[in-house]
């Protein structure tokens, strides 16, 4: 018997659905389900964006208000995608500007985005509202110019991390005089100075205003000026704090930080006077994120500002606050969840402040909400390490960066593979880890085994042979993304286990031993991934099969073989040997 | 396959003989990159990037004048702790630090220390140089000059191939030359987005506000010949 359950009613359900797991699920049950799903999505996120075209994208979600797209693999970050290699988003807002002329949200990380893109963007979609460009480069603050001018109703814009090519600061000035939709502005990876009078009325126009990331260029005398023109503020970020030390200054500092009751983030610190990190004082109490990340202030002065921060749950910080500093943060930051620590010299041989792998273990021990961790520091031990699994067995993200690449434990000289053991054997509900030091196969075996819910893991330098990257990719279950630089993993595990990598979103490989044959053989093997040699010593025929190719990036596709690939991007297949020739 | 082979590719060292082995192909190999900068000049810092590509690291080190400098002045970006201790191998994107943040430390630990070279000298002010008609810009530190001369030497040498001669700009009589409009000027963009003869303001201050440099040719900058001629005669 068959009675129908009416499309609104299951259409109204759907729409208390905001996870892609569940709406991905929800699909599945059967075509009338799939086909009321696909009409109501309104949200979508493409963790590759060759993964999918648009116009698959396009073809199934028909209404769509919001879209995040994800560009170049992560280690792009640290130079080792070469230039040109890809990610290119006009494509996809040339398609979504025909198709979703009510588009209001466009998140992007590490894609290639022009001034063309930007302009396309502010003329296409009316309603936009947000814009965050995470990583992202190849446009101008002409491109920006273009979104200040053109959408009305914007609400966030947000440059995150991106590299801009900085004309001049005129971009800002775009903003019409009647434009009062802003919510949050973070231009905090700008270079130009924009223009200040420009600036403070934009903030004394925008009541909503909640999120003001400033760029170095902004000096602290002016900070007073703006904070007194957006009390509403929630999060804050200076520009260069630094100004010969003035009382008059301190004071308008003083009194602006303290009109603001709603601040719970700051950042900026840029060229940091210690002198003037005092007059946030008043507002430490309601802090729960600090980004002091490019503070270049010593231990001492981080201890005093942090004590004031008791309810702190975030904080990244350079290696100036040492491990005194760190014991500070664990007794007095008890509700601390994140925490990153940066190097302050990461190129010079010896270390230049006091931080070792004992800070760490005391903001294990103290913090008991600790679940999230990066930390860069010249030693490690087993000891250390299992002594921080045990404290801390709620970690979800561990990364450890030991400076010195293949360093073992300082104290036995071992490989670190019990002390990372240990860290996957207590952390169940570890969903990323990066690895360093001195690691052999046998750390492979433990996360093989023991990291169920690990989705991404890094690794460097590690290993010693295939079994390494056998262990990983036959073990771990829910891992998405692998990325392994410089380790000695060929073709025999690759290709074992190439079944394993449709169950992921992406593999990279660089300055590995997989050879031009198995890469070959791989892209013949499994046509539902893009099997991708990247190579700038020109095309692999030219060397022989068993050479090994410098990278080797392959993933998970609806969209077939990139039509758009530099010329030192093969893809293998079973047209590869006939393209080549 | 065999993996033991591979694994003669000594995969965990980057020294640079271990890449030579790897790649013997390296000479002929065509690559992109400035001229001269096989990583043999560099000094202190031996960038292993053995595909030619520039790190980060490796453009900050670059001395884009070629030729003319002196190799004391490598002192600008490191910090006094490095010269006590061996040069060390780098490796490309390790460690894992964004290139961001290299900038901005680099920049802000030259500026808090008390560096008794020359003024200014910490951080990088790198800027664009085009040229009329020639096919590709080229990038400066202003950082690296003293002077207006010792400017106009480096970019003299860096566009030889495309010049005739840099106009010397102190020069009344090679003012007069510029006007047939045989020689080129540079002019340069201020922070203002004006365009600008380069050599007007005290050196200094020009490296502060200068975004860009455009070495125009004479024909174009007969409107700012005049000021020059002004300036060269208060001068003489």
């Amino acid at each position: 018997m068959a009675y129908s359950f009416p499309e609104e009613v299951l259409e109204y359900v759907f729409a208390f659905l905001s996870s892609d797991k569940d709406r991905n699920a929800v699909s599945l049950v059967c075509k009338s389900w799939y086909e009321i799903e696909r009409w109501c999505r309104r949200r979508i996120f493409i963790g590759n964006c060759y993964a999918v075209s648009p116009q698959i994208v396009i073809r199934r979600f028909p209404e769509v208000s919001a879209v995040k797209i994800k560009g170049k693999p992560h280690f792009a970050d640290f130079n080792l995608v070469p230039e040109g290699w890809g990610a290119y988003l006009y494509p996809w807002i040339s398609a979504m500007a025909r198709s979703y002329p009510w588009l209001e949200e466009i998140k992007l990380k590490r894609m290639v985005v022009t001034d063309e893109s930007l302009e396309l963007i502010s003329k296409s979609f009316k309603n936009f509202k947000v814009l965050v460009l995470s990583s992202c480069e190849g446009f101008t603050t002409d491109g920006l110019a273009s979104i200040a001018a053109n959408c009305r109703n914007l609400r966030e814009l947000d440059l995150k991390e991106s590299e801009v090519e900085d004309l001049s600061g005129h971009w800002l000035s775009h903003f019409p005089d009647n434009f009062t939709s802003l919510v949050s502005l973070n231009m905090s990876c700008l270079g130009s100075e924009v223009s200040f009078s420009a600036l403070e009325r934009l903030v004394s126009r925008c009541p909503n205003l909640k999120t003001l990331r400033l760029n170095r260029a902004v000096p602290v005398e002016k900070l007073p000026s703006l904070l007194r023109r957006a009390p509403q503020l929630v999060e804050f970020g200076t520009g260069a704090y630094s100004a010969e030390i003035r009382t008059d200054i301190f004071s308008n500092l003083v009194e602006a930080f303290s009109g603001c009751k709603h601040l719970k983030s700051l950042s900026g610190f840029w060229d940091v006077v210690p002198a003037y990190l005092p007059a946030m004082y008043n507002v430490c109490s309601r802090i729960t994120s600090l980004n002091l990340s490019y503070a270049t202030v010593q231990s001492p002065d981080l201890v005093e500002l942090i004590s004031q921060c008791p309810n702190l749950k975030c904080l990244w910080v350079l290696d100036y606050i040492e491990d005194a500093g760190l014991k500070a943060l664990s007794s007095y930051c008890k509700d601390l969840q994140e925490l990153r620590v940066f190097p302050s010299d990461p190129y010079g041989a010896e270390p230049n402040v006091s931080l070792t792998e004992q800070g760490l273990v005391t903001v294990s021990a103290g913090c008991p909400k600790l679940q999230s961790v990066l930390y860069f520091c010249r030693q490690m031990s087993n000891a250390a390490l299992i002594a921080i699994a045990r404290n801390r067995p709620n970690l979800i993200r561990f990364r450890l960066c030991i400076i010195e690449p293949q360093a073992p434990d300082y104290l036995t000289l071992e490989p670190l593979d019990t002390g990372f053991g240990a860290i996957v054997e207590h952390c169940k509900q570890l969903r990323r880890l990066s690895l360093s030091g001195l690691l052999t196969d046998r750390v492979f075996e433990y996360i093989g085994t023991h990291a169920e819910k690990l989705e991404m893991l890094s690794i460097a330098f590690a290993g010693d042979s295939d079994l390494g990257l056998h262990y990983v990719l036959s073990g771990c279950e829910s891992l998405r993304k692998l990325e392994i630089r410089d380790c000695p993993f060929g073709d025999k595990a690759l290709l074992a286990n190439a079944a394993k990598l449709e169950t992921m979103r992406s593999l990279w490989m660089s300055s590995c031993s997989v050879s031009y044959g198995a890469c070959k053989l791989l892209g013949q093997k499994m046509p539902r991934l893009n099997v991708e040699v990247i190579d700038e010593r020109g095309p692999p025929d030219s060397r022989p099969e068993t050479c090994p190719v410098e990278k080797l990036y392959v993933y998970r596709t609806v969209a077939g073989p990139r039509v758009d690939k530099p010329d030192f991007v093969w893809t293998m297949d079973e047209d590869a040997a006939l393209r080549l020739s | 396959m065999e993996v033991g082979v591979m694994k003669m590719v000594n995969m965990l060292s980057h020294e640079a003989q271990g890449k030579k082995e790897k790649l013997d192909l390296k000479e002929t190999e065509l690559r992109l990159g400035l001229p001269g900068t096989d990583g043999e000049i560099m000094g202190k810092n031996l960038i292993m990037n053995y595909n030619g590509k520039r790190g980060y690291q490796e453009t900050v080190d670059l001395k884009l004048n070629l030729s003319g400098m002196d190799q004391t002045d490598h002192h600008k970006e490191k910090n006094l702790q490095k010269e006590k201790t061996p040069a060390k191998a780098q490796v490309v994107g390790w460690p894992p630090v964004r290139s961001f943040r290299k900038n901005v430390m680099a920049v802000q630990k030259n500026g808090s220390e008390e560096t008794t070279d020359k003024a200014g000298m910490g951080g990088a002010t790198f800027v664009k140089v085009s040229m009329d008609g020639a096919p590709y810009l080229r990038k400066v530190d202003l950082k690296m000059y003293t002077s207006y001369q010792e400017l106009f030497d480096a970019l003299g040498k860096m566009f030889s191939s495309f010049t005739i001669g840099m106009i010397d700009f102190m020069n009344e009589s090679k003012l007069m030359d510029l006007l047939n409009g045989s020689e080129y000027v540079p002019t340069y963009e201020d922070k203002d987005g004006d365009w600008m003869l380069v050599g007007d303001v005290p050196w200094k201050m020009f490296v502060e506000s200068c975004k860009r440099l455009r070495i125009m040719k004479g024909t174009e900058a007969i409107g700012l010949a005049p000021r020059a001629m002004e300036k060269c005669k208060n001068r003489s």
